[in-house]
This record gives C-alpha cells, sequence and structure tokens, in this order.
C-alpha cells in the first residue's frame, strides 16, 4: 500500500476546477441535489410532523410536552447518561493503556493482541447472547449497587459489556496514532528515569487529545444509540437508556404520529447536536488511522 | 459498531509505510533491550495495563463465542446447574435445518440483506463519494446531508421511516393514492410481500451514506498525481476510477466489504423495532434473540443458530483483519 501516499484532507485540490460546467456536470450538480433533498426529506418530514396536532392538523408543541411526560424522558435521558457516561470513559481509558502498550514496545504478541480485540469488536453480539444473558442472571450483586439484586437488569451490565465491545475499535485507532509519536518523546523520558505510568499518563495522553476527542464523540453516539444489549438485558421499564426505551413506548405512540414524531426527534436532538457541533471530531474518528487525526 | 448495531471501519491508509514526518524511527531499535531496561515495577504496571482490558474482553466476549459453540451441542433449559447440561451431538444443528419453520426465510433474509446492501447501496456510497470527491460547488452541504443518518440508531431510523410506510398516515401512502398509484394504503412496515424492501430502503438510507463517508476519506488519501498522470495519458475519468483509484485503495475495498457483511449479518435494530423479526422480517439474529428472552427459552436451539452466526463472521473477521493487521505490520 506504498502507491496510496498520504496526502492532507485540506489540500485536496481539484485539477478540473477552472473547466466551464460541461453536461456531465450539470447532471452531477442535479443527481447531488435530488439525493441530498431525498436523504434529508424522511428527518425533516418526522420534525414537521411533531408540530402538528393530531386531530386537526393545527400547529402546536404538545406533541413535545406529551411525548416527554408519556415517554419519562427526563428518566430515560438521565438513565442514558448514566450508562455512556462511565462506558465511554472507560472505554478510552482502557483501550488507551492497550493501545499504548502496543505501541510503545514492539512486541511478538502486539499483533494478536490487537487481533484479538479487533476480532471481539466485530463480532455480532447476537452469537454472544445467550451466554452472557445467562451469566448476567447468575452474578449476584449487592442491593445498594443493583435494585434487582444481579447484573442482570442493571447499569453495571450495560456499562460493561458496551466497554468490552467498544475497547477492541479504540485500541485499534488509539495504537495507530500513538506509533505516529516521535519516539525521542519517551528516550528523553527514560533518560529522566520516567515510569511507564508517567510515560503513559503524562506523555502519551496530553499528546494522545485530538485522537481521544474523536473517538469520544464517535463513542458518545454509537453507546447512546446502543439498542440491542439494553433490549436484552434490562427488564424493569423505568430503567431503560432513551434509545431501547422508544421500543417500549411503541404501543402508546404508535396510534399518534404526531406524538411518534415529537418522541423520536426528541431522542434525535442529542445525537443531531453533536453531529453539527462535533461534525469534524465524528467524521475524523472514522477515519482516523486514515489521516492520522 | 459493536455493543451498537454498527461495524467500525478500521482503516490504515496511509498510517503506516513510516512515510510521516514523525513515524520513522522506532523499528530500528532492538526489542530485548528496551523489555531489560524496565524495572520491577514497570512490569507489573505494563502487565496490568494491558491484562485488565483483556480481562474483560475475555469474560464478556471471548468466553461467551466460546461458551456459544459448547452449548450449540447440549440441551439445556438454561435453569438448574451445569450438571444437568446433556451432550446430544448435533442434534439442535439438524433440528434448526429441518424442523424450525423459521430458519430457511430467515437465512433468505439475510442473503437479500447483504445483496442488497453489496450490490446497491454500497456501491451507491462508492459513487457518491466519488462525485462529492471531485469538490463541486456545494460538496459540504451534499456531504452532511448524506450522513447525518448516519449518527441516528437503526431504531431510531425504524420510527423516523415509519411515519413514511405507515398504513394510516404515512406519507408514502398519501403520496401514491393521490396520483392513483393505489387504491388501497399498503401496510408497507406489516404485509410480508413489501416489509423487507421497506427495511431494506430504511438500512439503505444510512448505509450509503456511512460507505461515502469512509470511501471519501479513502479518496482524500490517494495521490493526486496518480490521477493527473492517468488524465495526462489520456484516461476518461471512469477509466481513470476503475484503473487507477479503485485498485489503488484495495484496503479500502476490502474493508468497506467486510463491513458490509458484517452490518448485514447483524442487522437487528430495525427489524425488532418494527416487528420482532416476524412475519416476513426473519433475521437470524431476531431468531437467536427470540430463543432466548421472551418465549420458552431453547438454550442449545438458540446456540446452534448462534454458532452459524460466529462462524459466518469469523470468516470476514478474518479477512478484516489479515487486511488491516497486514498494513499495521509494515
Amino acid at each position: 500500500m506504498t502507491a496510496v501516499a498520504t496526502r492532507a484532507a485540506g489540500t485536496a485540490a481539484p485539477v478540473q476546477r477552472h473547466k466551464p460546467p460541461g453536461p456531465g456536470r450539470i447532471a452531477a450538480y442535479v443527481l447531488l441535489v435530488a439525493v441530498a433533498v431525498l436523504w434529508l426529506f424522511p428527518t425533516l418530514w418526522a420534525v414537521l410532523q411533531s408540530f402538528r396536532d393530531y386531530h386537526t392538523g393545527a400547529w402546536t408543541v404538545a406533541n413535545y410536552t406529551n411525548a416527554w411526560q408519556q415517554g419519562d424522558f427526563t428518566r430515560h435521558f438521565l438513565n442514558s447518561v448514566l450508562i455512556t457516561g462511565p462506558a465511554v470513559i472507560l472505554t478510552l481509558f482502557l483501550a488507551s493503556m492497550v493501545a499504548f502498550v502496543i505501541a510503545r514496545f514492539s512486541w511478538r504478541f502486539n499483533l494478536v493482541l490487537l487481533g484479538l480485540f479487533t476480532a471481539a469488536n466485530l463480532l455480532p453480539p447476537q452469537a454472544l447472547l445467550i451466554p452472557l444473558f445467562r451469566l448476567s442472571t447468575r452474578v449476584p450483586l449487592p442491593y445498594w449497587l443493583s435494585d434487582s439484586g444481579k447484573l442482570y437488569d442493571s447499569f453495571w451490565m450495560l456499562i460493561l459489556v458496551n466497554t468490552a465491545f467498544q475497547t477492541g475499535f479504540c485500541t485499534f485507532v488509539l495504537s495507530n496514532y500513538i506509533k505516529t509519536l516521535p519516539r525521542e518523546l519517551y528516550e528523553a523520558a527514560m533518560v529522566d528515569g520516567a515510569s511507564i505510568w508517567t510515560q503513559y499518563w503524562k506523555i502519551t495522553m496530553p499528546l494522545c487529545r485530538p485522537a481521544l476527542a474523536a473517538l469520544a464523540t464517535l463513542e458518545v453516539t454509537w453507546i447512546y444509540n446502543e439498542f440491542f444489549w439494553a433490549t436484552v438485558l434490562m427488564r424493569t421499564g423505568d430503567k431503560f437508556p432513551i434509545t431501547s426505551s422508544l421500543n417500549n413506548l411503541k404501543g402508546e405512540f404508535f396510534t399518534d404520529q404526531n406524538l411518534l414524531s415529537a418522541g423520536s426527534v426528541l431522542v434525535a436532538v442529542p445525537v443531531i447536536v453533536i453531529f453539527f457541533l462535533l461534525q469534524k471530531h465524528f467524521v475524523s474518528g472514522l477515519t482516523l488511522g486514515a489521516n492520522k487525526g | 459498531m459493536a455493543g451498537t448495531s454498527e461495524t467500525p471501519p478500521l482503516i490504515t491508509v496511509g498510517a503506516h509505510g513510516a512515510t510521516g514526518p514523525t513515524g520513522g524511527g522506532h523499528h530500528g531499535v532492538p526489542t530485548n533491550k528496551r523489555v531489560k531496561r524496565l524495572t520491577g515495577v514497570d512490569r507489573i504496571v505494563v502487565a496490568l495495563m494491558v491484562a485488565v482490558p483483556l480481562l474483560l474482553t475475555t469474560i464478556f466476549v471471548i468466553l461467551p463465542a466460546i461458551a456459544t459453540v459448547a452449548l450449540s451441542f447440549t440441551s439445556w433449559n438454561g435453569i438448574g446447574d451445569f450438571s444437568r447440561i446433556k451432550w446430544i451431538g448435533l442434534k439442535n444443528y439438524t433440528d434448526v435445518v429441518t424442523i424450525y419453520p423459521a430458519f430457511w426465510p430467515a437465512v433468505w433474509h439475510n442473503v437479500i440483506w447483504l445483496l442488497v446492501l453489496f450490490l446497491v447501496a454500497t456501491p451507491a456510497g462508492v459513487f457518491l463519494a466519488v462525485l462529492i470527491d471531485k469538490g463541486l460547488r456545494g460538496s459540504r452541504f451534499y456531504q452532511t446531508a448524506l450522513y447525518m443518518p448516519v449518527v441516528l440508531s437503526l431504531a431510531l431510523i425504524a420510527f423516523i421511516w415509519q411515519l413514511q410506510f405507515s398504513q394510516d398516515y404515512g406519507f408514502l401512502n398519501t403520496v401514491l393514492q393521490k396520483v392513483g398509484l393505489i387504491d388501497q394504503p399498503i401496510d408497507f412496515f406489516g404485509n410480508p410481500s413489501y416489509n423487507l424492501w421497506a427495511a431494506l430502503i430504511a438500512t439503505s438510507w444510512r448505509h450509503i451514506g456511512y460507505i461515502m463517508l469512509l470511501y471519501l476519506a479513502g479518496l482524500k488519501g490517494v495521490d493526486t498525481s496518480l490521477r493527473e498522470a492517468a488524465q495526462v495519458d489520456g484516461a476518461n475519468e471512469v477509466q481513470t476510477f476503475f484503473r487507477i483509484v479503485f485498485p489503488v485503495m484495495r484496503p479500502i475495498n476490502v474493508i468497506v466489504f467486510v463491513i458490509t457483511v458484517i452490518e448485514s449479518l447483524r442487522a437487528f435494530d430495525l427489524v425488532w423495532v418494527i416487528n420482532k423479526g416476524r412475519n416476513g422480517l426473519e433475521l437470524l439474529s431476531a431468531l437467536v434473540t427470540s430463543n432466548v428472552v421472551g418465549e420458552a427459552s431453547r438454550i442449545g436451539f438458540g446456540s446452534a443458530l448462534a454458532t452459524m452466526m460466529l462462524v459466518i463472521s469469523l470468516v470476514f473477521i478474518v479477512i478484516y483483519l489479515t487486511t488491516v493487521l497486514r498494513e499495521e505490520d509494515r
């Protein structure tokens, strides 16, 4: 792959910029505009519907207040925060440690380790459901940690499962990133007698900020969006995070399209806000390996 | 990605080959020396830094995967201790294949899912990436519109498309009736002759944007001089893409291919929200899930289904890993 030279995204100067627009170019414009409109339409339609009254069709914000109350959104949003926050922090912490070791030392088993974590990240979660489900119903937790008395139906289980699954991806991206840091940093640190932990925490981590920011953006979105594990490993309606609680509300909502629209828009708001505010991080997180952050 | 319904991309194009300003150097240092320089405390620290994440992954991913395979050869009702597990050989597999009515429809639906993503959605994403990469005016806008659905969960996407497909109030039915194409509204998500295709439209809405995003990043990494050289030699744009750009993008192509396969195998959220994967929307992932939660739990039986998923996905994970880790190893 040496033929694929690195090129900074910003320098993508198209050769044909000054050509007069030919028929091909006009067709390309028409196609892109049509596709963009088609792509935005379903979301915009949901937004539009969410402001209409189901019976009269008049403009209203009542759907939002109703959806919020009927769906108990305060509680479910809070659940999402309590699951997503710790899971993302834990994922980045664990992944950065492994990544640091993989990048800092060139040991034989590094590749095995990286392969193992990455493979774990790619398995279909449903294929692991049965043992994990049984495990979670058998592992007791003290009641002050989990009111179900089990790992099952507790935030702990979701935090741990999400962390275990996401660590692979973050390890991969971070190890690539750390490998691009200058070696001399560590040589100098060793001369100063810095311990491994200092080299990791004080030297490497601050330099990884761009990568960590990108990954945090991505992981917040993914874990917030996580549906499967929450659906199968939770039972108590009150404890569902927002994304999977929507399904429980389906019955109540499906009769009223406008209420459903408002509920959907509310659930979409956090990720759409992240998308617009942190778009650069989001995209660079996905493509981080490609251009070294 | 992973715990979520999304398969993460691990692109390494351009990230290796030690061409970066800071990339080189560390391969030359002998490994043994560095290990010896570690003090006792440092060794323990390094061991823990690897062991703790490894333990978590082992408990929550690797051991469950092995247990799934083991359980698929047993009959066990899930209650009672492990001594009540009976080994029954391949019976679960023969049962799944011969007497489980939902199995073959599910396999077929997964195959259709894969084919549609692979033959329609993925090429569409690649094509749009190539168009956007031309730097036409407003490309930022098209790009944003296209990958906006990528941040939405597939569960939410089911709700958003319900507003288009619903029988009672769906936009599509309203339009089709107005222009006189249909007399009676169609329940696109409920009717088994339509619902797979409706779900595929909804999932492609997201998949195309995702592939576009990945491919666009890859295209930006392709050396411009390659294209210029091809154009100087008189190649048109189509030729330039297929003869020059596409072959050079090989690692990205493999990754996009494997992501497409794994996404098709993992497809779950959408059909589960629509109708829990029944009545025209059977998928392997949904069958495994309904055999474990909900109705009478059939552990061995469900595990046989899960093992099939595991084996198929492992084939592609190996392809994926050999591609990305080979890049890594350079």
